[in-house]
């Protein structure tokens, strides 16, 4: 009996302790700010148009809801659902399709339950995509990051590619970044040497470096002196091998800010645990960084349903290859972290938002001293593979800069793939 | 065989015998195994429904005719349906001689990719240059071999140094899925980790030579062929008894003079050989592409088939039926109502769970004792 009075009131004394020294350490600590309003929220889908009532769309997904890539189109999707009052009935959703035959099974499916725009939102799928297309000529065949609508499909005028420029958010992302850097050489706590961001890829696809690059060329447009080392983990989703590579960047390489194009919430936590700033992706991780989140970019891809909901209601063409910009809304950016952000990067991450919109600034800009060079020398012609045939065959720098994801004139799909003067591939994963 | 223990029953006087008796059925009739597994499927049923009720508020006889719809909605479904029971068939035929033999090959999955791997070796290299049919029957063949080869080498092992074939076989699935993944590597040079199906073509402009229903009848003509293949071998050939007497017993089979280690590497060449023409069908008829995921866990699925079908090459038609259609009912579950896939696996998960279940009340009888509850009330 005393033995188990001794351990309850050991408990009690336990928990009250524990709750006065949290108590204590709230009291201690400053208010905090919190996340800012969205920088770039994304716009009001209006109805400006008329939908039969027999009008179907259906999405193709690879994964589920769990996956933060899938869930970027399901929630998009039902977004533009609500906003154009269609019924659950009228927008199909499939989950889990692989980037086998299923995938054209898939599609032939919603043909036949009536869907009059079906859209594919996995690399892997365009073939099959493309097969269903050529089958079904009434019916309009939508792909997200495909590569072949302008080139070896093209004479399959109901299929499309699409995506968008998502490196001009993560420029944006980098300005702030920047700022962050040089608020940490102006307090001394580094030397503007050791200003080393650190970036956690996926692959070393065009898609990822096409994304770092831009990161990184943002942050260097406001502290020239930044350099970056790139660890990838080889897998789009790997919390664990997300974690364990920030955490190698921040210990052995030295990096004193992180940001990476991976879809788990390992880099973010790995820098709240190290109090290392951090850009992120695909959304706010405010959550999962209230010390050391700063802004996070994603695509929008709402406008874009709007669009080929509109065309395939109104007859009008959808285009072979589309990309969405900050001007189309097909970016947004999360609110700042007033509590980490450096003074002044509000005002500059919204000119730069402004700028794009107006369309006065190039993420990839060739023409500017010390901003991308390779091997010393400034960029001024890169053969790229715009066709899809693994050999460059396309110059796309033309007037003072890189042209990327240039849909009328090349395609959507990122194909800026140097690893420019700066950036330092710690290791590099082309998928084992 | 008591349920109890020895001082439970003896603080009970007025009973003897425990509130539960299990007892082992020596017999058991046709009629008593199908009205058991009438009573496990419903109740099954009902309890999905009460699941779908609680947690979605959908109606779950809506959700059962979605189910419904997703395999025979059209006859495109269908034919979609049977194809995917087709295949899963064939694995399930696969492990079974195998299973016979007590060898448990848990690398069926590796050797249909292993098959499928070499199918799109040859397609990579010969496809378009060689005549159609050439092309065919070259992989068809190789795929065969392949997955003979992938069979044959635990089967090797076991035979000589009695190595642990679960572990084996295991392994050699991760070993095959890494070669598809070297193969991708070297496939598509844009690292784009897809192997597109423009790369593994066969002569015509479209690079495809079956159509939708040519497709289907192939790989349904190879599990029918296949099916009546492993009734007749499993049943009436001298193999056939081999392989179920060294599953018996080792010892006995050696004594009448049979050659165990031929035995067991000869079923698993069969084994892994039906696993190649399932690794051809994917990647050469079905697909024309390859990743490391394209047998999708159909290796592991077969287990169950051909287990829950007492290794009868007949009743398995009917177990991968069952499994074929709840999986793609699955799906239009999931898309019709909204839910999640996991919902559905939750609902497949609690059918199968009672399927395995009743199993036991066909093996065992259960007795109440219901004296000994009365007793026990009024103290």
């Amino acid at each position: 009996m005393f033995k188990k009075i001794m351990s309850i009131a050991l408990a009690l004394v336990m928990i009250v302790s524990c709750c006065a020294v949290f108590a204590s350490c709230g009291d201690n600590e400053k208010e905090k700010l919190g996340e800012s309003e969205a920088m770039l929220a994304a716009p009001e889908i209006t109805k400006d148009f008329e939908i039969p009532a027999e009008f179907k769309i259906g999405l193709i997904c690879l994964h589920d809801e769990n996956s933060t890539y899938d869930n970027n189109f399901i929630k998009a999707m039902k977004s533009v659902q609500t906003a154009l009052g269609l019924t659950d009935a009228q927008v199909l959703i499939k989950t889990g399709v692989a980037e086998t035959d299923d995938c054209y099974q898939a599609a032939a499916d919603l043909v036949n339950k009536g869907c009059k725009v079906v859209f594919a939102n996995s690399f892997g799928h365009e073939a099959y995509i493309v097969k269903a297309a050529k089958e079904f000529p009434n019916v309009q065949f939508c792909h997200a990051t495909g590569t072949t609508s302008k080139y070896s499909s093209k004479d399959v005028p109901n299929f499309h590619n699409a995506f968008a420029a998502i490196y001009e958010g993560r420029y944006i992302a980098g300005i702030a970044a920047g700022y962050k850097l040089n608020q940490m050489i102006e307090d001394k706590k580094i030397t503007a040497d050791q200003a080393v961001i650190g970036y956690v890829g996926a692959f070393t696809y065009a898609e990822v470096i096409s994304g770092m690059t831009s990161f990184y060329l943002g942050a260097k447009s406001v502290c020239p002196t930044a350099t970056m080392k790139v660890r990838y983990t080889g897998s789009w989703y790997d919390q664990q091998a997300e974690q364990e590579a920030a955490n190698a960047l921040i210990t052995k390489d030295n990096c004193v800010l992180i940001s990476q194009h991976a879809d788990s919430v390992g880099a973010p936590t790995a820098c709240e645990v190290a109090g290392v700033p951090n850009v992120s992706y695909n959304g706010s991780t405010y959550k999962s960084g209230e010390n050391t989140f700063i802004i996070s970019s994603a695509i929008n891809w709402a406008p874009y349903f709007k669009y080929i909901i509109k065309c395939a209601c109104t007859g009008a063409d959808i285009d072979k290859d589309w990309t969405g910009t900050i001007a189309t809304g097909s970016i947004v950016l999360s609110g700042l972290n007033l509590d980490v952000i450096a003074d002044g990067t509000k005002e500059a991450v919204e000119k730069a938002i402004a700028d794009f919109k107006a369309g006065t600034i190039h993420v990839f800009d060739t023409s500017k001293d010390n901003f991308i060079t390779k091997d010393g020398k400034k960029l001024t012609e890169y053969l790229a593979d715009v066709d899809g045939d693994y050999t460059g065959e396309t110059n796309v720098i033309h007037d003072g800069f890189f042209d990327e994801s240039n849909a009328s004139q090349f395609r959507s799909a990122p194909y800026f793939d140097i690893i420019i003067d700066g950036v330092t591939n710690i290791n590099t994963n082309f998928g084992d | 065989m008591t349920a109890t223990s020895k001082t439970a029953e003896s603080r009970v006087e007025n009973a003897h015998e425990p509130f539960i008796s299990i007892t082992r059925r020596t017999s058991s009739t046709i009629g008593r195994s199908l009205v058991v597994r009438t009573v496990a499927v419903v109740i099954a049923l009902i309890i999905c429904a009460i699941i779908t009720v609680v947690l979605t508020g959908e109606n779950p006889i809506n959700v059962f005719v979605s189910m419904f719809e997703a395999n025979f909605g059209n006859l495109n479904l269908m034919m979609v349906s049977m194809q995917e029971l087709a295949i899963l068939l064939l694995v399930s035929l696969a492990v079974t001689p195998a299973f016979r033999m007590k060898f448990w090959n848990c690398g069926a999955e590796g050797q249909a990719l292993f098959g499928g791997l070499a199918a799109a070796l040859v397609m990579l290299l010969w496809g378009g240059k060689i005549n159609d049919i050439l092309l065919l029957a070259a992989t068809l063949i190789s795929s065969i071999l392949a997955g003979v080869i992938w069979g044959v080498i635990p089967s090797v092992f076991k035979a000589h140094w009695n190595t642990n074939e679960t572990l084996f076989t295991l392994m050699m699935n991760y070993v095959a899925m890494q070669l598809v993944k070297f193969f991708i590597k070297i496939a598509a040079k844009d690292g784009s980790s897809v192997v597109d199906p423009d790369m593994l073509r066969f002569s015509t402009e479209s690079g495809e030579i079956f159509t939708s229903a040519q497709k289907f009848l192939i790989i349904a003509g190879f599990a029918v062929i296949v099916t009546i293949f492993s009734f007749i071998y499993l049943n009436y050939s001298k193999h056939g008894y081999e392989i179920s007497v060294v599953g018996e017993s080792e010892n006995t089979a050696k004594y009448i003079g049979i050659n165990v280690r031929k035995v067991i590497v000869r079923t698993m060449a069969i084994s892994g050989g039906i696993c190649g023409i399932v690794g051809f069908l994917l990647v050469t008829v079905s697909s024309r592409s390859i990743n490391p995921d394209i047998v999708a866990g159909r290796g592991f699925t077969a287990i169950m088939v051909s287990w829950l079908a007492k290794f009868n090459p007949l009743i398995m038609i009917l177990t991968s039926f069952l499994l074929v259609f709840l999986k793609i009912g699955a799906g239009n579950v999931a898309m019709n109502f909204r839910l999640s896939l996991s919902f559905s696996d939750i609902l497949t998960g609690i059918i199968l769970f009672f399927i395995i279940g009743c199993e036991f009340f066909l093996n065992y009888k259960v007795r109440f004792n219901f004296c000994r509850l009365g007793s026990q009330k009024k103290r």
